[in-house]
């Protein structure tokens, strides 16, 4: 019989005198090091007007630097790295996973782009990546069944000025409307030591990443950390919005304020996502498409982020299924759920599956969800570059009680936005007293 | 110390690294099985692999080797399909079936301590699935229904068209969930034939990979493998790999699809199989050509025009012969410019414009110094070694990746690129608004577009 390993996730930090946060893990098992940059910068950033900042911003940083001035991915693909960059509301990151021999090459690129990106920056590559990101948009939202439905969603939970009122990827008409003058701006108070954090894991020893991070980035001027951004938002009542789409089956959405990113009630709320819509054994899949067969699919998720938190549910109708009826199961099921919170075996098996995928996030050192990318969530958003351990015990100590508490909190059938999205020109298939929304 | 900033940092000697050992074992009841020691983190991959894809679909039952995959775990013995799924769930495993060309792969990855109950629960299903009839109505009713959400995909409409162009009644010429008439016509009598006939141990392969020993995890397939024994007579499948498949009707087509924002595009055509000896200069030609984000497509496309998000070229391997393509998402105003580029670019590489010395390293330093971290994870490694056991490759074949990569040299690539990219015999489809681009089309020397509904 194997003993039950310990699920730990060990690590160095140390500030740079210039702010910047240093966090290293070592795991040799591969020749490879994985490099993670977090700049505390996201959407919830940015202005009503000047939305898709952060995120066009991002495509910037791979046009070339000061002292390499040209793309950015061919000297690390020559070195056999993967990379890659993301942008969310509330932070936006940068990964090498490089081969050992090649970390100076990464950690050198890295700096460059951190300390001297705009002596590189024209006016030529900046409308280039402006049309790349309107090709994006278009791929990911507009040309893509219920792909504007999130849009819908955001904007009726956050008011317009609210930083989460507007998806990341922002308007069509505000990223058409940027100027190089903003985007120079945007890169002196977001983009220096101080508003950043710089995780290594691999392997790697732990006291030289230190003295090559001091070498590459200590010469690098801090800036000044931008104010934490304040906003709050509430649902009085519920609000039903219908949204026309190219779509086949009709699909709801049901949507709510929620707590936090590891604030009181987040991981009970990711429980209630995982034993309402998670799978075949999940309630509502059960329900709705084992049993009844009135949708085709569930889902749930737990939307947690740093202002606040949204909890959202969705299920397509089954074709000739009418939306009420599924809405109505879901009600049905969220007053079950307030009420008497879940059964100890489903907190059971959420349990055993807490545990396992925290033992699955341990596998690789980089990219989107690696060991670095977690270190860093970690020390941006709380810190701690060592609360692995302690995001894991919140899973653990969640109870029957706590998660019924949450989830009574949380999902009123009175404060929420409902969303239809249904196939163009039939409003019919919209729950009742739907109002129209567009956007695009 | 400042760092020196008037040039790159060199990079390194590549970093010594050791390829999974693997060793192979083969059961009493036939079942090939491959074991490899992986000690990280306490996670256990098992990777079952069936020969049998879409390719072993029989005509006019398209979609029959995905849906006996669904049906497996549909239920075991006395238990549901949910209570499969809660066997699973309790054990925090994950689950996973992949339908492929030419194999059907079931893959389980848990913690080491469940290793036997998960290994049990994947025998259990895919030995002895229920196949009961009031699961099969409704696992075919939710495949319909995708399918009919497919139709808003453009990707996957786009995916659905080009298959059929290019290779027209051929088996590999549909996609995995088959097609409406096909589904409605097919009887849970003949996905338990399919089952019998596939789901046997001899045409499967067992790939056990963690922090175990090989003793260890041989005896794991022993204790949880070894039970299974077919059923029924083996009846023979088409076998996809050895059909020759005939000429596209056409060298563009278009998919209408009104007011949409973009386009979705694929060109290529037939190219090659998995099996032949350019299979390494053809890796090194599609990294030129468009497989990275540094090729020439996407920096064309992309980097220097703006017209898309992105653009790529690949094989999508097979043991029959298999497609070359690119595929890209353009701004609809883009879509004729975008296809010229691109032929362009399928031209250019095969001699007016042949990889330059820096093009050369580039591409294969990308595939061999990146190629260890495909090494990293159990699940991985499980997965590498199922593509062996899929194309018949020596348990050396990891090895000798790097060296075979470096000695591909520029007269390879051109040599390659003349025998299997040819712009003249790729085939152009277009997911996009006809109306908006119908004007452009003709003088990209196409000949006449050839409209296909989105359900072809």
């Amino acid at each position: 019989m194997l003993a039950v390993d310990p699920v730990t996730l060990p690590f160095a930090k140390l500030t740079l005198a210039n702010g910047l946060d240093v966090v290293v893990h070592e795991d040799h098992h591969v020749p490879i090091v994985a490099v993670n940059v977090w700049y505390h910068v996201g959407s919830k950033n940015e202005r009503p007007g000047l939305t898709g900042f952060a995120h066009l911003f991002e495509h910037l940083m791979f046009e070339g630097s000061e002292h390499h001035d040209s793309g950015y991915f061919p000297p690390l693909q020559r070195a056999g790295a993967l990379l890659n960059g993301s942008t969310n509301t509330d932070r936006t990151n940068y990964w090498e996973v490089v081969p050992t021999s090649a970390l100076d090459l990464a950690l050198w690129m890295e700096s460059d782009r951190m300390g001297y990106l705009l002596p590189a920056l024209t006016e030529q590559r900046f409308q280039t990546q402006r049309d790349v990101v309107l090709n994006e948009r278009r791929q990911n939202y507009e040309n893509r069944p219920y792909g504007l439905a999130v849009m819908a969603i955001t904007a009726a939970l956050y008011p317009p000025d609210h930083p989460y009122h507007w998806l990341t990827i922002g308007a069509a008409d505000d990223i058409r409307a940027m100027r190089l003058a903003d985007v120079q701006n945007f890169f002196r108070t977001y983009y220096h030591p101080a508003n950043a954090s710089l995780a290594l894991a691999g392997d790697i020893d732990t006291e030289r990443a230190f003295d090559l991070v001091e070498s590459y980035f200590g010469e690098l001027p801090g800036g000044r950390r931008p104010d934490p951004v304040q906003a709050s938002a509430a649902l009085a009542r519920e609000g039903r919005l219908v949204l026309e789409d190219r779509v086949e089956l009709p699909r709801v959405y049901m949507a709510w304020h929620s707590p936090a990113m590891f604030r009181e009630g987040d991981a009970e709320m990711d429980l209630v996502a995982d034993l309402l819509a998670n799978g075949k054994t999940s309630r509502l899949y059960r329900t709705l498409v084992y049993e009844q067969r009135v949708a085709v699919d569930v889902s749930a998720y737990q939307n947690s982020r740093e202002l606040a938190g949204f909890f959202l549910l969705v299920a397509t109708a089954a074709p000739g299924r009418p939306l009420s009826d599924i809405a109505a199961l879901m009600d049905l099921e969220l007053r079950q759920v307030a009420e008497s919170g879940p059964s100890e075996d489903e907190m059971e098996r959420g349990r055993a599956q807490t545990e396992a995928h925290f033992m699955y996030r341990l596998q690789t050192v980089g990219g989107f969800g690696g060991k670095s990318d977690q270190l860093n969530a970690y020390n941006v958003l709380r810190g701690d570059p060592g609360f692995f351990a302690a995001d894991l015990a919140r899973y653990r100590d969640a109870t029957r009680e706590s998660v019924r508490d949450a989830a009574r909190r949380v999902l009123g059938v009175d404060r929420r936005a409902v969303l239809s999205v249904i196939p163009r020109g039939q409003h019919a298939l919209a729950l009742p007293d739907s109002e129209p929304v567009s956007v695009s | 110390m400042r760092a020196d900033r008037s040039r790159l940092p060199e990079v390194g000697p590549d970093p010594a690294f050791t390829f999974p050992r693997i060793v192979r074992h083969t059961l009493a009841n036939g079942l090939d099985v491959r074991t490899v020691e992986h000690h990280t983190v306490p996670v256990v991959s098992c990777v079952l692999q069936i020969e049998g894809g879409t390719g072993a679909d029989p005509r006019a039952q398209e979609g029959l080797a995905a849906i006996t995959a669904d049906m497996v775990d549909e239920g075991t013995g006395a238990l549901s399909a949910i209570e499969v799924s809660e066997g699973f769930a309790r054990i925090g495993a994950e689950y996973d079936i992949d339908v492929g060309a030419d194999a059907t792969v079931f893959s389980v990855t848990m913690l080491s301590r469940f290793a036997t109950r998960g290994a049990s629960l994947l025998a259990d299903i895919v030995v002895r699935p229920s196949l009961r009839e009031s699961d099969f109505d409704r696992v075919r009713q939710l495949r319909l229904d995708r399918l009919r959400q497919l139709k808003d995909v453009p990707a996957a409409v786009a995916e659905r068209a080009f298959l059929r162009l290019m290779y027209g009644a051929h088996p590999y010429g549909h996609l995995a969930i088959g097609t409406d008439a096909a589904l409605r016509a097919l009887r849970l009598d003949q996905i338990a034939a399919f089952h019998a006939a596939t789901f046997r141990p001899e045409r499967a392969t067992l790939i056990l990979a963690g922090p175990l020993s090989h003793d260890e995890l041989l005896a794991l397939a022993d204790a949880t493998f070894s039970a299974w024994t077919g059923h029924a007579p083996h009846a023979p499948h088409p076998d996809a790999a050895e059909t020759e498949p005939g000429t596209p009707a056409a060298r563009l087509a278009v998919v209408a699809r009104a007011g949409a924002a973009q386009s979705e595009l694929r060109i290529g055509h037939l190219a090659a199989r998995r099996s032949t000896p350019d299979y390494s200069a053809l890796l090194v030609m599609n990294a030129v050509l468009g497989g990275q984000f540094v090729s020439r497509i996407n920096l064309r496309l992309r980097e220097e025009k703006g017209y898309t998000y992105g653009a790529r070229t690949g094989f999508d391997w097979r043991r029959g012969l298999a497609p070359f393509s690119l595929q890209a998402s353009v701004h609809t105003a883009a879509t004729a410019d975008a296809i010229r580029d691109s032929l362009a670019e399928f031209a250019a590489i095969r001699g007016a414009r042949p990889p330059s010395e820096t093009e050369m390293m580039l591409a294969k330093a990308s595939l061999t110094r990146g190629y260890p971290r495909h090494f990293e994870t159990a699940p991985h490694v499980a997965r590498s070694i199922a593509q062996l056991a899929l194309y018949d490759l020596p348990d050396s074949y990891f090895e000798e990746f790097i060296p075979r990569i470096t000695a591909v040299e520029t007269a390879d690539v051109v040599r390659v690129a003349e025998r299997y990219v040819d712009p003249a015999r790729a085939v152009t489809l277009i997911v996009g608004d006809h109306q908006a681009i119908a004007d452009s089309l003709p003088a990209l020397g196409l000949g006449e577009a050839l409209l296909l509904p989105a359900d072809v």
